[in-house]
């Protein structure tokens, strides 16, 4: 009688198990806050899902990879959120990542044909500062001029490693040259975002690397208008978000339509005015009221993911050899 | 009887040489030169120095590995006998239960033996709270209470006055009395030597000699004690 | 003693140290294993090892130089408000390293308070960045880290010796001779080799301040190698660096360092008969107002950036408030049992291995030891599960050789004066450490026990690599309020844990109060 009491037990919990899959989702830290989209995205697809999404914060896009690659096939990841073009050939190195049959009418800068990665959102780097000043409009100008500006390691950081390959792209062998002009620009250079946009928020530079974005969350959260971000007009570099599900993910269909769902309405509606985003799909609705104020960047740059590696090499050793004398 | 047989104590590279038995009950002076190893003889029967040769026995029973504290030894040092955060009746209580738990009975015996040594009103007392003269007698209160047979005592009162250290020589030879106990005490001053001892052990170059009788020593002394008394 | 008669053994120090030893190097050795073949260390790498070393020796040498006037000004002034200037020059070392570099940038930097004042005389602004920057924040780091421990080692010289000097009729000069300075060569190498090794495993703000990359240190190059290149040999062997240069400075430390205590005295209250005359004190005044102004305007700058940030709070708060607690106890319970052993085991003598061990914690890069222990973990458990336990026990090990420092000397002194006494009395073992060594070491371990417990709560330490949003720390969380574009709250949440530390770290420290009017 026990046994068969216990027996029933497993059974029930192995058929509630069934009833309800779960969905683990790795994304970086700020994606799951409760103030990204995280909660909000949750709770849309939990909706028509039939199951528990698990949203997982590991560090950032960078981190996110490297997590992967020290838990590999045993993951419990079924999808990640949260890399980027400079890291999708890496990733896809790893052989850890199955194609999908995803695909969307993007709203990007540019055409997108990869079948494994399936873009959720994009934004320009650029350089932010307090509205009348006088910014300059390329490099060679903000190198020219006196403007003082923060920035953030390549080597620890996203933008900061946006902001290496920007340069490397627009300049191409020039880019030495001006990084060494840029270097007397540099007030500092922090080890992530949060420290070089709390510093420039403190006064230390007139202006800090982030994304032309970056003013909609002053604009629409804080009603604060007072911050812009300048236009250069050789182009911007792009960075383009993209989720993508794993080989040996044991919810396979669950992950495709957690995919599908990324590219819907309800996911790319929560995107700008939480993740502080361009959508990779404008939704219905278009885009929140606030964003058309925004800078547009007439040219967007972005390195081939596969040439991200050998281009982010190179520049790096430039970069460093032109900032540390 | 308290032997040391063919002996060799190492202290920190100095050696000393002792063959020599102390009588049960007898009470000895321990004389000598400054550094002459006084005190080595003394820390080595108490456990503090390794005996590297020889037998170093009591009642028969070798003591050569003994741990210190399971030597049949009380010991008063220099100085630092008490603990300085403990009461005077803590620091006595010591001599019976070192985690001093103590029961009705002990803690009975340990007012007793403050009594003993005049201290009564001073049982709750810290140490600093005390003069030089008091905190002797707390820690011979100590000694009463451990009730060890071998009570070593290696210049305890050095730092009290002539009137004051005769006091305490005079309380020690009642306690000794009064439990039967074998006292061995380092002393310069030959006047201690006579007013307690009946027997006195000199140390000279290297060698603790075996115990004469204080009084035939004292009034003809060897040449290297000659020097010594000046 | 016959046969090494001790009061104490020392089998329980030696099972702590291995035990340490095994975490990190176990750690590293994972990390070893798990790696594929990577591009061995690069120029730049090495380039990194040279600043680092240059500037942690300069950091450690100005905290403890700059220390040692201050330590002293305190020890012999007695004014209201001494205990809570004590305690507040706790704060920056166990501030979140962002929130310290916000704060001290408010005051120094090119928009701060300093300039400000400079602006109105017609003057430039201060120009904070560059490796004088990196040594002014490292300064402010460890200066009140370095002061404290220097003061405990004045507070260890007995009141009896201040007599006898006094007696002598010692002036400044002869005290300093005489008592002083020879506390000072047993105290100060331990607490130079302690500074430079925390300054071995910074990054962020030698980064931050250092203006550039020219200012790599070896922890950033561990950063680039693991996230860049997913070299983990790499990173491993970098964090080797760091561990061997941390021995090499404990080395020397424990070399140069000289053994000789004061003996002990009856716990007289100390005072000090010396150094009254008008100049010393005029000396005294300048100086403790001067290291009150530095290390207390960026405080300041934090709490006024702070407070309006309170309401902001949100709920999260509440939670990465209580998982830090709870990880800031259980961190301090196990470095008071690690550090006492070792401390004991050290005091008897035969600590030099023991020593290196408690070193370990802090030289290796956090990162590494993170890493490791998720290789470690992974197969075993879920990574996520074991965050708050992992952080504990790794915020425990890297607070060991501030306990150990703490501990160390008092321990020493405690065994060698009233060991042969506890001996006599058949003392040995738990009635010893019941009845002498503990009750006599009260202060210090509620000194260590309130620095663990406030570096536990400062520390991001490991967490980063486990923390889901539910497990999060308050220091993780104020990371994430500034990635969210919430600075207020952020700020506030800083604050917050600002206030928190401290009054960890005040009750700890009182809780083992020192001679009664120290």
């Amino acid at each position: 009688m026990k046994y068969l009491a216990i027996a029933a037990g497993v059974f029930c919990a192995t058929a509630v198990a069934a009833e309800t899959p779960e969905l683990t989702v790795y994304t970086y830290d700020s994606f799951v806050s409760e103030w990204g989209p995280g909660p909000q995205i949750e709770k849309a697809f939990e909706q028509t899902c039939g199951c528990d999404l698990k949203l997982i914060g590991a560090g950032d896009g960078a981190a996110l990879l490297a997590r992967l690659k020290l838990e590999g096939a045993r993951s419990d990841a079924d999808v990640v959120l949260g890399l980027d073009t400079n890291l999708t050939q890496a990733a896809l190195d790893t052989g850890l990542f199955a194609p999908s049959g995803v695909t969307a009418e993007y709203d990007l800068p540019m055409a997108w044909d990869d079948d494994t990665f399936v873009p959720y959102d994009w934004g320009y780097f650029a350089f932010v500062h307090n509205v009348g000043m006088d910014a300059p409009g390329d490099f060679r100008s903000l190198a020219a001029s006196d403007a003082k500006i923060i920035i953030q390691d390549p080597r620890s950081s996203t933008p900061g490693l946006g902001l290496l390959l920007w340069v490397k792209s627009v300049y191409g062998d020039e880019a030495p040259e001006i990084w060494a002009d840029l270097s007397d620009n540099i007030v500092t250079v922090t080890k992530g975002w949060s420290e070089a946009y709390g510093l420039f928020l403190e006064g230390e530079a007139d202006m800090v690397l982030s994304y032309t974005t970056s003013p909609a969350y002053h604009l629409i959260a804080e009603e604060d208008d007072g911050k812009t971000a300048a236009v250069f007009d050789e182009g911007h570099y792009l960075q383009i978000e993209v989720a993508a599900r794993l080989a040996n993910s044991d919810q396979p269909e669950l992950a495709e339509t957690f995919l599908k769902f990324v590219v819907s309405d309800a996911f790319q509606s929560v995107i700008p005015t939480t993740n502080w985003m361009y959508p990779a799909v404008i939704p219905e609705a278009g885009l929140p009221a606030g964003f058309e104020k925004l800078s547009q960047p007439e040219k967007a740059h972005l390195v081939p993911s596969a040439d991200a590696t050998a281009v982010r090499d190179e520049a790096l050793a430039e970069w460093l050899t032109a900032l540390s004398q | 009887m308290l032997k040391l047989e063919q002996v060799e104590i190492d202290n920190g590279g100095f050696v000393l040489r002792a063959d020599l038995a102390v009588p049960e009950g007898g009470k000895i002076a321990v004389i000598g030169a400054s550094g002459a190893g006084k005190s080595t003889l003394i820390g080595a029967i108490a456990g503090f120095h390794p005996v590297v040769r020889g037998r170093l026995s009591w009642r028969g029973e070798i003591l050569n590995d003994a741990p210190p504290g399971q030597r049949p030894v009380a010991m008063l040092f220099q100085d630092g006998n008490l603990f300085p955060h403990l009461s005077v009746a803590q620091n006595v209580g010591l001599g019976l239960n070192p985690d001093l738990r103590l029961n009705a009975a002990q803690s009975e015996k340990v007012r007793e033996a403050i009594a003993r040594v005049g201290l009564s009103e001073m049982e709750t007392r810290r140490p600093a709270a005390l003069s030089g003269g008091q905190q002797s007698r707390a820690a011979l209160a100590r000694v009463l209470v451990q009730g060890r047979p071998l009570l070593l005592l290696d210049e305890p009162f050095a730092a009290l006055g002539p009137a004051l250290k005769n006091e305490m020589l005079d309380l020690v030879q009642d306690l000794v009395r009064e439990n039967g106990a074998t006292l061995l005490m380092v002393s310069h001053d030959p006047m201690d030597a006579r007013r307690i001892a009946s027997q006195v052990i000199l140390i000279e170059g290297g060698t603790a000699h075996p115990p004469q009788a204080t009084g035939e020593l004292l009034d003809n002394p060897p040449p290297a004690l000659r020097a010594y008394l000046g | 003693m016959a046969d090494g008669a001790q009061p104490v053994g020392h089998r329980a120090g030696l099972v702590a140290a291995v035990l340490v030893a095994a975490l990190i190097l176990g750690c590293l050795l994972a990390v070893f294993l798990r790696a594929e073949t990577g591009r061995g260390m690069a120029a730049a790498d090495w380039a990194g090892v040279r600043f680092t070393v240059v500037q942690a020796a300069l950091s450690a040498l100005f905290s403890g130089v700059l220390a040692v006037p201050l330590a002293r000004a305190l020890a012999r002034r007695r004014f209201a408000g001494r205990r809570l200037l004590i305690a507040l020059l706790g704060a920056p070392f166990i501030l979140p390293v962002i929130v310290a570099v916000l704060g001290m940038l408010a005051v120094f930097g090119r928009n701060g308070w300093v300039s400000l004042m400079l602006g109105w005389l017609g003057l430039p602004p201060l120009q904070i960045y560059g490796l004088h920057g990196v040594v002014l924040a490292h300064v402010f780091f460890n200066l009140p880290l370095a002061t404290r421990l220097i003061l405990q080692g004045w507070q260890e010289i007995p009141a009896e010796r201040f007599r006898l000097a006094a007696q002598l009729g010692a002036g400044p000069r002869a005290m300093w001779q005489l008592l002083e300075l020879p506390m000072l060569r047993r105290v100060l190498p331990g607490v130079l080799a302690v500074i430079f090794a925390i300054c071995l495993t910074s990054f962020a703000v030698a980064l931050t301040l250092g203006g550039g990359p020219g200012a790599t240190t070896i922890e950033l190059a561990i950063y680039q190698a693991f996230r860049f290149d997913f070299d983990l040999a790499r990173a491993a062997m970098l964090s080797c660096i760091q561990i061997v240069l941390t021995g090499c400075a404990a080395l020397i430390a424990l070399r140069v360092s000289r053994n000789d205590g004061f003996g002990s005295g009856l716990d007289r209250p100390v005072q000090r008969w010396d150094a009254a005359g008008i100049a010393a004190r005029v000396l005294d005044g300048g100086i403790i107002v001067m290291a009150a102004l530095f290390l207390l305007m960026p405080l300041a700058a934090i709490g006024l950036a702070g407070a309006p940030g309170l309401h902001l709070l949100p709920g999260s708060v509440v939670v990465a408030t209580l998982n830090s607690l709870l990880v800031a106890l259980a961190s301090t319970g196990v470095t008071l049992l690690l550090s006492m052993p070792m401390a004991i085991t050290i005091a008897l003598g035969r600590g030099r291995a023991v020593e290196l061990a408690g070193l370990l914690g802090l030289a290796a890069s956090p990162l590494v030891i993170g890493t490791g222990l998720f290789i470690v973990i992974y197969p075993l458990a879920d990574p996520f599960d074991l965050a708050l336990p992992v952080t504990a026990l790794v915020n425990a090990v890297m607070a060991l050789p501030f306990a150990l420092r703490i501990l160390v000397p008092r321990a020493q002194q405690v065994v060698t004066r009233y060991g042969p006494l506890a001996l006599s009395l058949d003392m040995a073992g738990g009635p010893f450490l019941r009845r002498v060594l503990l009750p006599r070491m009260r202060a210090q371990i509620g000194f260590a026990a309130g620095l663990s417990a406030a570096l536990s709560m400062g520390d991001l330490g490991v967490i980063a690599l486990f923390a889901d949003p539910e497990r999060a720390t308050l220091p993780l969380q104020v990371y994430r309020l500034m990635g969210a574009y919430q600075m207020q709250a952020a700020a506030g949440a800083a604050l917050l844990l600002l206030v928190l530390s401290m009054a960890l770290f005040w009750s700890f420290d009182r809780g083992g109060r020192w001679h009664a009017e120290a």
